[in-house]
């Protein structure tokens, strides 16, 4: 394929585009990156290299409100991932192995059209549902939030796994005197495991990187990582925003590159 | 083969919404047996095996196991076991685990299932291959891991669903040998699903062959190929020349028939085919001879058309006077006694005792 005529790279401009697409895309998290680690109080003049605002996120005058909003993110990523990938399994299961259902392309484009639904209008219809049941706005309501916009990103990665394990799997476990139960426990989800994994760790990231959801249905003096950092920001950009950023980045870049080596993993070898 | 039956099918129907995948059938499976149903794509086979081993629920009628009713029972209740048609081995599974599995949810120990799958692992020759993934076995290797694994825990009947239809020739000639061993080692009764007509001849102690959901005809390898039923089993099992004849008259159980061009033919008459009668008759090619002359009043007048070599055969189709075509078989070894007619010679096409047989539609 490489010598085809119709080979993308002997394109005119083909180089140079790519290298604009790269940079556009990059440039700005590579500036946030490098700056991060710039000795000086201001966020655009460069005087050498030094970790002086990692330092300061965890004993600056910001310390405390950053340490309690990536407790309440890392909680609420962790059991609305959780919450949100059992939802996604079971769905999946019964999308994939429930045979033809009345309404399951419904079904189908139901469970992933969140994912193309623009984020603010979610947030705003959150918002109003709560406030419609008169839930009070805190730590549930973000929690609760969470699960509901993770299901679809859990169920992508593992429904993409699912329509790879033949039908055959289940009814040949049950053929050898395993219940319907056993079938699924013992068959079906170590063949799902992959997908199970790589679902939890995207909804994990998306949950802890959430920003516009979360900001609606937050209530007062209740934060996460993204909203606590706005706030910070509002009150102008300071270093220290550049590091914790910074940081947020690095583990989004391990979970995605993990979930994405596990989704292409294969225990069949 | 005993005579206990092991799967007793009584009036069993299947339905599909409107359609009827299998019209009411019955059939009486011995102990023991190898048995085969036959019959082309979409007859119903694979539906029939379905709701034996509980894959599929019975629209009406009744499925007996050794004399108990199953049809209410789950698959994994039943001690039926399946060989898939594309195997289904538990690709996350080793070898040797797969074959235990069956076994292990039986509620065996693990050192049962382990001694009985090494066993049946040894049974298939595959001893050496218990530590790999199915994915990193040949096909017909992957073939006998399903084999042993559906035989490791002891079913009573063993379902086997095209099992050597993905393999090639060479491999599944061997592998028809080594199935019909296997099934009188282990005693177990087969029922055996193929649409190779070659295939069930050769293994089965009793075929059923099946066409649109019915059962056509039911007997061994011998009944069901010189003495077919209809014309579906005739023209479905082995090669015929089937000829439109009427019935003219029936003296001594012979029945006097002419086909087109004023030719005669008799052969042993069948109950429900009277006089005036208009049916076919099946001639199996390799009970035709020619010859130069009449040898008797029943000899066909035609004229040689074309000769076929066909490796153990030559296959000599012959234009009938004012009549159909048809195709004589030669086997290879007799021509130094039996001449080869060159195209356009004109000869009689004569017939062995016993070689017609009519055929109801
Ligand atoms: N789940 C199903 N729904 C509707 N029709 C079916 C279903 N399964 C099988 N059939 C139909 O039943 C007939 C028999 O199928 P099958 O038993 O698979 O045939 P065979 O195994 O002899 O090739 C076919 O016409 C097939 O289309
Ligand atoms: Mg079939």
């Amino acid at each position: 394929m490489a010598s085809s005529k119709n080979d993308v790279r002997h394109y005119t401009g083909f180089f140079p585009i790519t290298v604009l697409c790269l940079v556009i895309l990059y440039a700005p998290l590579l500036v946030v990156t490098i700056y991060s680690l710039n000795d000086s109080n201001s966020i655009t003049n460069w005087e050498g290299i030094s970790f002086r605002w990692y330092v300061d996120v965890f004993t600056g005058p910001e310390s405390d409100k950053f340490k309690t909003a990536a407790w309440n993110s890392f909680t609420i990523a962790l059991m609305a991932s959780v919450m949100a990938t059992t939802i996604a399994t079971l769905a999946a299961t019964a999308m994939v192995r429930g045979g033809s259902f009345r309404g399951r392309g419904l079904s189908l484009g139901l469970i992933s059209l969140p994912l193309m639904v623009p984020e603010i209008v979610t947030a705003v219809a959150t918002l109003i549902f709560f406030s419609m049941i008169d839930f009070t706005r805190g730590y549930l309501t973000i929690l609760v939030a969470h699960t509901a916009f993770c299901i679809p990103f859990a169920y992508l990665p593992i429904s993409a796994r699912m329509q790879g394990i033949d039908d055959n799997f289940e009814q040949a476990a049950m053929d050898l005197y395993a219940s319907k139960r056993q079938a699924f426990t013992k068959i079906l989800l170590p063949l799902m495991a992959p997908g199970i994994v790589s679902g939890l760790l995207l909804a994990f990231i998306v949950s802890l990187d959430d920003f516009i959801i979360t900001n609606f249905v937050k209530g007062a003096g209740v934060e996460t990582l993204p909203t606590a950092i706005f706030g910070s920001v509002k009150q102008g950009i300071k270093p220290n925003i550049m590091a914790i950023s910074t940081m947020l980045l690095g583990f989004s870049i391990v979970l995605v590159t993990i979930s994405f080596l596990i989704s292409k993993s294969d225990n069949t070898k | 083969m005993t005579d206990t039956i092991a799967i007793d099918v009584r009036k069993a129907v299947k339905r599909y919404g409107d359609f009827t995948a299998l019209q009411p059938i019955s059939l009486s499976i011995h102990d023991n047996e190898f048995f085969t149903l036959l019959g082309p794509s979409g007859c119903g086979k694979t539906t029939l095996l379905r709701m034996i081993a509980g894959f599929e629920d019975v629209t009406e009628g009744e499925i007996f196991l050794f004399g108990d009713e199953i049809k209410t029972l789950p698959p994994h209740k039943r001690p039926v076991n399946t060989v898939f048609q594309n195997y289904a081995l538990f690709p996350h599974l080793t070898i040797l685990q797969n074959v235990m599995f069956g076994v292990e949810m039986q509620g065996k120990p693990k050192s049962e299932a382990k001694a009985r799958a090494g066993e049946m692992l040894e049974l298939v020759q595959l001893s050496q291959f218990a530590h790999r993934k199915p994915s990193q076995l040949s096909g017909g290797q992957q073939q006998r891991v399903a084999l042993a694994r559906a035989l490791a825990p002891q079913p009573k009947v063993l379902l086997l669903d095209e099992p050597l239809s993905a393999l090639d020739l060479k491999l599944r000639q061997a592998m028809r040998f080594e199935l019909k061993e296997i099934q009188r080692e282990t005693g177990i009764t087969f029922i055996f699903v193929t649409h190779d007509q070659e295939e069930a001849l050769t293994m089965s102690d009793r075929i059923a062959v099946m066409s649109a959901g019915r059962l056509q005809q039911l007997g061994n390898a011998q009944d069901i190929y010189e003495r077919p039923h209809n014309m579906f089993v005739a023209d479905f099992i082995g090669e015929t020349n089937l000829l439109e004849v009427s019935v003219d008259a029936i003296q001594d159980k012979r029945a006097i028939c002419h086909l087109g061009g004023g030719h005669e033919l008799t052969c042993d008459a069948v109950d429900n085919i009277g006089i005036g009668s208009k049916v076919h008759m099946s001639l199996r090619p390799e009970r035709l001879f020619l010859s130069d002359d009449p040898t008797e009043s029943e000899s066909l007048a035609g004229t040689i058309r074309e000769n076929i070599f066909v490796g153990t055969d030559i296959q000599t189709l012959v234009t009938l006077e004012n009549g159909p075509q048809m195709t004589i078989r030669t086997s290879n070894s007799d021509r130094g006694n039996k001449r080869i007619f060159e195209p356009g010679t004109p000869v009689y096409v004569n017939m062995e005792m016993g070689a017609g047989r009519l055929l109801v539609d």
